[in-house]
């Protein structure tokens, strides 16, 4: 346990396959608390598989998982997994188009999560000024009564970075940030998650080589379910097999 | 803002329009048919009476249909087992209070019984000869099956079209279940022969219509109920599982909590329609189970307009209004008439007839917005001159553009 004590998240000797496919392969990963870390690699290379394990959605076939070093993931689903502090944003923005970006920032508010409370709930003024500080770190103020499905691709995304925010999590997941985002949308994000990195644990998932060395942490390149290397971007970038991975022999 | 609150005041009123005609229905026609002397242009036949309750009845189902499909996604296609559940809780209570007046004159046992040479009643008729006891049965069972049903099938993550399956299963089992004599419900002819209920004769003047004023009331309550539900927290989350649930799943909401409490909400409902049916239509046996009644409510609901409260019981009232037109006057042709119907209102009014309504307001109000926020931009521009320091929170309470819905 011990070796565990400082981190946040711990996977060891993860293996998952599919009908056979091995999407995640003897995978070990550290994630120190407060640490803010870039995953990189080519599609396939089962990094949306790692955050459907720790997020409970996909159980590991062996390994352990765990999280701040004691609790072990794999015995949780999704629901219990996001109360003890695992936030995760998806590859595609996926926030409640049919509702307020206020209303969007409410459902995340950490708090009770069962059918009573919500059905006799009423808004405190405590809860509108953390939804009024979540709409300014993520700088959707101006749009707050604006239906979720007329924002911008970019502004959907900052949308959900909200919502886990608001979900108060102890580790933020977050898949391919800025995927379709224009630079000055990715310039934002990047500043962000940056923001967000000071007071939180944060694993990204990302392609673009820009907006990694943007974020400027360590990076883990992942290839065929498990690491390929880890080090400074410019570590990983100048390491043989990545460059061979991702431009091909 | 202004926006939001404009639509929620629309929505509002639409709701408080709704509960006040159905109450104003709920004098009205009952006056019409006993005031009113019969042969005077004002007065209301029985029978016109007992059809609109019956339509009131159908109406408070597709407003159960409503709850679960339009605001939650579940597509249920057994709906009309729920409602036939309550109907055959409160047949069982109008037949113990036959009593020695039936064909056989046992005071126990009703005639369908003694005709099958039982002895003695079975032990789920017991205390259905107490109102109380059967008013409580008739949202107790169908809200127990419900709980029961979904329980199992939103914990195992059953959603789409194999939830729909099985919803359509469960009632056609039950229509065969409710087929066998051995059940102890009636069998193939079910429950009928009805006399009193709570003392008055079903086949009174007064009695039918007070029932029709009970069924108004108690829709008026289903819209209210489910207006409530719907603006509360809950109901944002019970359309937030519509429209992304995994989402919901990883906020740390259980998803299937939320979809079973309004499945159940939804049954007791379409139960407590059924049990105001029954006597008022004076039959309650197994077709009420067939599949396609359960169809029939999802077109009612579709036709009204989905997530809109009003829409399902404008829906239900008209299509079946057409029914009865249809089978008096072309019987043949219903099933063609349904049919197309449904075609055409998936293609032209995928919204339904709220929803088309919705969007014609939309659009006018639009077109004015437009025209008066030319002026108010001149107005606007004089202003922020005035007071340069202008923050946009103030400047938001102009008029802006409204979103399309």
């Amino acid at each position: 346990m011990s070796e565990k004590g400082h981190t946040i998240l711990y996977l060891d000797g993860v293996s998952v396959s599919f009908d056979g496919f091995r999407a995640i392969n003897n995978l070990s990963l550290v994630l120190d608390k407060g640490e803010m870390r870039a995953i990189i690699g080519p599609n396939g290379a089962g990094k949306t598989t790692m955050m459907d394990i720790v997020t409970g959605k996909t159980r590991p076939d062996t390994g352990e998982v765990f999280f701040n070093g004691k609790v072990d993931l794999t015995k949780h689903d999704e629901a219990e997994i996001a109360m003890m502090g695992i936030g995760r944003k998806f590859q595609k923005p996926t926030v409640f188009e049919s509702h307020s970006v206020e209303d969007n920032i409410m459902l995340a508010l950490s708090g009770p999560r069962s059918i009573f409370p919500a059905l006799f709930h009423r808004s405190s003024p405590e809860e509108k000024r953390r939804i009024d500080e979540i709409l300014a770190t993520i700088r959707l103020e101006a749009k707050r009564d604006d239906l979720a499905a007329n924002l911008s691709h970019g502004q959907k995304q900052w949308l959900e970075i909200g919502m886990l925010l608001a979900q108060d999590p102890k580790l933020l997941l977050v898949d391919e940030p800025v995927a379709g985002m224009t630079d000055a949308e990715t310039e934002e994000t990047a500043r962000l998650l940056k923001e967000i990195a000071k007071t939180h644990s944060v694993i990204v998932v990302e392609h673009d080589m820009h907006f990694v060395r943007e974020l400027d942490v360590k990076v883990t390149c992942l290839h065929e379910g498990s690491v390929l290397s880890e080090g400074t971007l410019d570590f990983v970038s100048a390491d043989e097999r990545v460059v061979e991975v991702y431009l091909g022999r | 803002m202004i926006t939001g609150k404009f639509f929620a005041a629309g929505a509002d009123r639409r709701i408080a329009i709704t509960i006040a005609v159905l109450l104003a229905v709920a004098i009205i026609v009952p006056l019409l048919n006993l005031v009113a002397p019969p042969g005077s242009a004002l007065h209301m036949p029985p029978y016109v009476v007992a059809l609109l309750g019956k339509y009131l009845c159908y109406a408070m189902l597709a407003l159960a249909l409503d709850l679960v499909w339009g605001y939650c996604g579940i597509l249920s296609l057994g709906h009309a087992a729920f409602f036939a559940l309550g109907g055959y809780a409160m047949g069982m209570y109008l037949m113990r209070q036959i009593g020695d007046r039936g064909v056989y004159a046992n005071p126990i046992l009703p005639d369908f019984m003694v005709f099958l040479n039982w002895k003695e009643l079975p032990w789920f008729w017991y205390g259905f000869d107490q109102f109380w006891f059967a008013a409580l049965m008739v949202m107790l069972v169908p809200g127990a099956l419900a709980f029961g049903f979904g329980w199992l099938a939103f914990r195992s993550r059953v959603t789409g079209v194999y939830l729909s399956i099985i919803t359509q299963a469960l009632t056609y089992a039950l229509l065969l279940a409710f087929f066998r004599n051995d059940m102890g419900f009636g069998g193939n002819n079910g429950l009928t022969d009805f006399k009193d209920i709570l003392g008055f004769n079903v086949q009174a003047d007064s009695t039918r219509s007070a029932l029709f004023a009970a069924t108004a009331i108690a829709l008026a309550l289903a819209v209210f109920v489910t207006w409530r539900i719907i603006g509360s927290k809950y109901g944002k989350l019970l359309m937030a599982v519509r429209d992304a649930e995994s989402r919901t799943r990883f906020l740390g909401w259980r998803a299937e909590n939320v979809k079973l409490f309004a499945f159940t909400v939804s049954a007791v409902m379409a139960g407590i329609a059924g049990a105001l049916y029954v006597p008022q239509v004076g039959i309650i046996n197994p077709g009420e189970f067939e599949p396609a009644n359960s169809i029939e409510v999802v077109v009612w609901a579709a036709v009204g307009g989905r997530a809109t409260i009003v829409g399902p019981i404008i829906g239900a009232v008209l299509v079946n209004t057409g029914k009865s037109y249809f089978t008096g006057a072309l019987p043949d042709y219903w099933l063609f008439a349904l049919g197309a119907l449904f075609i055409a209102v998936t293609l032209f009014l995928p919204k339904g007839i709220v929803g088309m309504w919705d969007a014609w307001k939309t659009r006018r109000k639009d077109h004015k917005a437009a025209a008066a926020e030319d002026r108010a931009y001149a107005l606007n521009a004089a202003s922020a001159e005035a007071e340069a320091g202008g923050t946009w929170a103030e400047r938001k309470t102009g008029p802006e553009p409204q979103p399309a819905e």
